[in-house]
Order: structure tokens, then sequence, then C-alpha cells
């Protein structure tokens, strides 16, 4: 019997049972809905912690020079943390050097950090993020000017007591009014604002738009470190490949600066989005790892399922079995007859599922930050894994139809 | 005289009913040419049942052998009996037989399916098997929307569809009432006369009436074998 005449068999006796046929076929399309969802979902989140979270905090193309790792996500141990406490700091010094004796073209600004309390006539806002940086740190960030200007290299190099807000802060702050001229205090010093960066949004609910900017030179600059101490060098190439040289040559030299034999680890981080994005990375590969797992229970009981009602129908057709006998179907013909139908069944379900599975990542895209993407292959898969455990489920009860005797299924009532 | 179509010679048949070993057929000789009208009857246990799925290549016989159109049936293996059915025989039953879910024409195209024949070639036949049983204008009912005798007739147009050497008809009007029957034989009679070879299984005395020589089989063994004298129409009405 010609494969097509066998599929149209098949899908006439689906749909003459439509509410059973679904039945047996909602394990596959759970199984396949799950696998086109969570394949969505979490390539979504790859995207969102490469672009967003790692772009947003790290930079594209950007690279620090550490101490200490920043973004570490995984747990650490006290052992680890006490030599991360034990290594050098990063000082003035390793950043001059680094910009006089790097290659590969690269932008570099030096950077402290802490959290202050910002304070202007009376209103205070805790817990706002310091940057102390050179004027090079706008270009990294990509930061655009909303409101008056950046601080200039001369003004770092005058130490000028200058601040530029971010946007959260200055609409907390001034409410409307206009900041420019103002002063305000981090923590009691003095300074003037010059500019406010336009508003960076939320990452994972946090705002990005609470911090204040000042030249590393900066009156502010006694709160974040020690002199001649920084907290990160922050070094921009122009694309992938160079971040990778830029890389390797900093590595090299503060190896070379701090005396560092072949063979001693690093006594230094740097830290790109790449490894601030490892732990994600960890997570994403065990999601990855796990779902074939989850997959694959959903999909055998699917297929028992799909076994079970395919023995159900044999019973029950067992006088179509001897009919067809009769007329000149060979066992091969039965046997074909009843996988199609088998598959048949669970490409239904894999190709409802791999609907519910579309809608299920639209939904989280549409409702969460997630850029949730259906992936091509996971479609593939979906509907190979339906045929795959059709056939499987299909091939035993099939079999048995083939070998029925036909003048027993004849008188069979 | 036709040639020979059916012969067999010896055959025997048994098989275990529980612990208990039954002869169903004990030496069977028989020969049928090409184009007779053959009854085969006799009361219920003397191996009518076995002699008609023997015929029909549903059954292989336990010793003997059993010639159908030249080929040696006795020794054909699964798929081989398969074939033999769907080219060389033209099943109708007792109870039709009908797949429920398909139309009258899909039932017909039914052993065309399985004889690979082409979805325009396969319909053109049907329709001209319908034809000639008379349910030209029926093709697209399922068997459920046609009466008894309908029904038997689209077996019967699905019997004739792949040109078989024998209609092998068991019981045909089992189910029917008198004047259906009456119809139903009319049927068998013309399709003998347009140069069809028929067998009919049958116990009921009024029915083998039809046909041009009467075979009774009694306890595996054939019993009688004699010529029928043909019917004239006006018996049959």
């Amino acid at each position: 019997m010609p494969f097509f005449e066998a599929v149209r068999l098949a899908i006439s006796s689906i749909r003459a049972q439509k509410l059973k046929s679904f039945f047996s076929l909602v394990g596959v399309l759970i199984g396949v809905t799950f696998l086109i969802a969570v394949v969505s979902i979490v390539q979504g989140m790859n995207v969102y912690m490469t672009d967003t979270f790692a772009g947003a905090l790290i930079g594209v193309n950007t690279f620090q020079l550490r101490q200490e790792p920043n973004f570490n996500m995984g747990p650490t141990s006290n052992e680890q943390r006490r030599e991360w406490q034990r290594r050098p700091r990063i000082t003035i010094e390793d950043a001059a050097y680094v910009k006089t004796h790097m290659l590969t073209p690269v932008v570099i600004a030096r950077s402290g950090n802490d959290r202050v309390a910002v304070e202007w006539k009376g209103k205070i806002a805790k817990d706002i993020n310091l940057n102390t940086v050179d004027a090079e740190f706008f270009t990294i960030k990509h930061w655009n000017i909303a409101e008056g200007r950046a601080f200039t290299p001369q003004e770092v190099e005058a130490n000028a007591a200058v601040v530029v807000l971010g946007w959260e802060l200055a609409q907390r702050l001034f409410n409307g009014r206009d900041p420019l001229g103002q002063i305000v205090t981090l923590a009691g010093l003095p300074h003037r604002v010059i500019g406010v960066v336009e508003l960076q949004g939320n990452v994972f609910g946090f705002s990005m738009d609470k911090f204040v900017v000042t030249p590393i030179t900066s009156p502010a600059r006694r709160l974040t470190n020690r002199p001649h101490i920084i907290d990160d060098l922050q070094i921009q190439a122009t694309n992938p490949l160079q971040m990778r040289e830029a890389m390797d040559e900093v590595r090299e030299m503060m190896r070379v600066r701090r005396g560092l034999k072949p063979g001693q680890a690093d006594n230094f981080h740097i830290e790109s989005s790449e490894t601030a994005l490892s732990t994600w990375n960890q997570i994403s590969k065990v999601l990855f790892l796990a779902l074939p797992g989850l997959v694959g229970i959903s999909l055998v009981v699917g297929g028992i399922v799909i076994m079970n009602i395919m023995l159900m129908a044999v019973v029950e057709r067992t006088r179509e079995i001897g009919i067809r006998k009769a007329l000149g179907a060979k066992g091969s013909d039965i046997m074909a007859q009843f996988v199609v139908e088998s598959a048949t069944l669970s490409v239904t379900g894999a190709i409802l599922g791999i609907g519910a599975g579309i809608l299920l990542a639209f939904a989280v895209r549409a409702l969460t930050p997630l850029p949730a993407a259906v992936a091509p292959w996971s479609i593939g898969v979906g509907v190979g894994l339906g045929i795959l455990v059709g056939v499987v489920a299909g091939v035993y009860p099939a079999r048995q139809a083939s070998r029925m005797d036909p003048i027993v299924a004849l008188g069979h009532e | 005289m036709n040639e020979v179509i059916i012969k067999l010679e010896g055959i025997t048949r048994e098989y275990l009913m529980g612990a208990e070993q039954v002869r169903a057929l004990r030496g069977v000789d028989l020969e049928i040419r090409r184009n007779e009208y053959v009854a085969i009857m006799g009361p219920s246990g003397s191996g009518k049942s076995t002699m008609m799925n023997m015929l029909g290549c549903l059954d292989t016989p336990s010793g003997g052998r059993y010639w159908l159109n030249g080929h040696e049936a006795s020794r054909l293996q699964d798929d081989e009996l398969a074939r033999v059915r769907n080219k060389e025989i033209g099943f109708v039953f007792q109870t039709f037989n009908l797949l429920p879910r398909a139309s009258a024409l899909a039932n017909v195209e039914l052993p065309l399916v399985y004889a690979g024949a082409s979805g325009r070639d396969r319909r053109r036949r049907a329709e001209h098997a319908l034809e000639r049983v008379g349910l030209g204008e029926r093709m697209h009912h399922k068997p459920n929307e046609l009466s008894g005798g309908q029904r038997q007739r689209v077996a019967i147009a699905r019997a004739l569809v792949n040109n078989p050497s024998i209609l092998l008809a068991d019981e045909p009007t089992g189910n029917l009432d008198s004047t259906t029957s009456e119809e139903i034989m009319r049927v068998f009679g013309s399709l003998q006369a347009q140069g069809q070879t028929v067998v009919i299984v049958t116990h009921e005395p009024d029915i083998a009436a039809h046909a041009h020589r009467v075979v009774v089989l009694r306890d595996g063994r054939i019993d009688s074998d004699r010529s029928n004298p043909p019917r004239t129409t006006s018996a049959a009405a």
C-alpha cells in the first residue's frame, strides 16, 4: 500500500474519533510543548543575559582589569575570598603603564566606585552608585547626555569638583527643577552638577539610573579608594577580536609587572561579559542537559499511551483487519497501516505541541523582558521525535495486527 | 469444455480445537472449470466453511494439493496467498463485511489499493464495477445508508473489481429476505452468464438450486456431485 494512502487512512480514522485521539496524543503534545518552550526561553535568557545584562553592566567589547571578580553568581569558598583579598590592588601606575604600552587600539578609563548618600538642599538619596572615573568612561558606557554635558579630560586634569547624575537620581533630587549648576554633596563633599545621563532602564528590575559620576581626581575620589589605588581599569576595543588581543596584552603586562613566573596563577582578574556570564552559561548548560530528560519522560509516557490506544484499536478493528486481508492486504500492508496511523497520531501531537510551545514562547516574550525566540532546530527535533515515538509505539500493536489470522479475524464480532 | 481453474487433490485439513483434533476435510478431490456455476452444500460441521476458506486461500491444507488458475496455492506463503486472494478471488460474505466508515466507492476500491493501482484507475474501475451491479447512483453512500441488498451489491462489486478467476460467495443471502435474496441471485446468474466463474457455499437448497452444479459435503468428504438443470427465469422470479 502506498505511503500516502496509509497517511490518508490514518487521518480519517483519527478524525473519526477526535476526542479519543486527542487524549492519546496529549503526552507527546506536552513533551514537545516543553521542548519548544524551554529551548526558546533558555535561548531568550541567553540573549538577555548577553545583551542586556552583560552589555549594560560591563559593555560591548569591553573588559575590566580588577583585583577580584565583580559579577560572581556562583558559590565562592571563603578560602577563595581570602585569596582575592590578599591580592595587590590595581594602582594608578598599573593603569598608566597599560595605557602607554598597549598596542591594540583601545579606549581606557580608570574607575573607582562606592555607594554614597547624595544630598541637595536637605533632600537625601542614599545608596547611590558613585563612579570616580576618567572622561573616557562616558564613551565606554555609551552614555548619552540628556541635559548639560559630560566632564572633559581637562576637568579630570584640573581635579574639578563636578558631577554628572543618573536620570532617576536627578528626578528624585530635583523633581523637575533644573539641576544644572546646582551644588550637591557626596557624603558631605560639594560638587557642581554639570549634566544628566539619559534614561538607561532596568536590568532584572534594578534601576540602572541611580548613580553619580565625577572625575577620578575630584574630591569624591577620597570616598572610593586610597591615593594611587583604583578599583578597575576599563578597556574597550573596537571588535571582539581586538578585545581578545587586548585582554592577552593586559594579562601579559600585568604578569610581567607583578613578576609572576610561568605556572603561577594570575593575582588579578580580567573581567569581560564572557567571564561575568560564565556562571549563567553553566546554569543554561544544566538546563539544556536536563531538558532531554524532561522531554524524554513526557515522550515515553506519550508513547506508552499511544501504544495502548493502538493495541485497543487493533482489537476493535479485528474485523476490518480480516476484511483487508481477505481482499489481498499482506501482513506488511497491515503493519504499515497501523505504524503510519500511530506515527500520524504522534506527529499530530507533536505539531500541536509545537504550536503550544510557540504560543508559550510568545507569551513569555510579551509578558517578560526575555526575548524568547523559537529555535528552528527545536521544531525539527519536535517533529522528528513525534515520528520516532509514533513509530516505536506503533510497531508492537501493528505487528499484532499483521499477524492476525484472517479467518479468525473475519469471524470476530 | 473450458479449462480447469480449480483443482483439489486429496485435500485434508486438520486442526486442534482445544485438546481435540478436528478432521474438517478428509480427502477432497474436486475440479471446477472456467465459467462454471457451482454450489457447495452440506450440513453444519460437514467441512463447508473449511472448504470455503481453502478455496479462498485464507487457509492452507494439511495435506493434498490445490491448484488455482495454474498456481499451486497449497504451497504458497502468507504474502503470496495475499496476492492470490487479491488477484484471483472475489469474496462475497454473508455479513457483507464492508468497512463502515468508507463510502461504497471506497469499499470497492479497496482490493485495487492492495493491487497497487493508481488513484484514477481505481476510481474508474470501481465506478464501472458498481454500475455492473446496478449501484451507479449510490456510489458515495456509506454502508449504513444502504439497504441489505444494496450492501451485498457493493460487496459483489468489490469482489468483481479486480477481475478475479472465481467469485466465491459464502451464504451470500443469509442475511437477506427472500425477495432480496432472489435479486442477489439474479446478479450472480447474470455475472455467470457474462463469463464469470461462480462458487457459492450455502446450506439453503433454494439458493443452491440456482447453480448449475451442486457439490454436497458430508463429514469432510464429497458426498455427491451432480449437475443441476438450469432454472428458467420465470422459476427464479
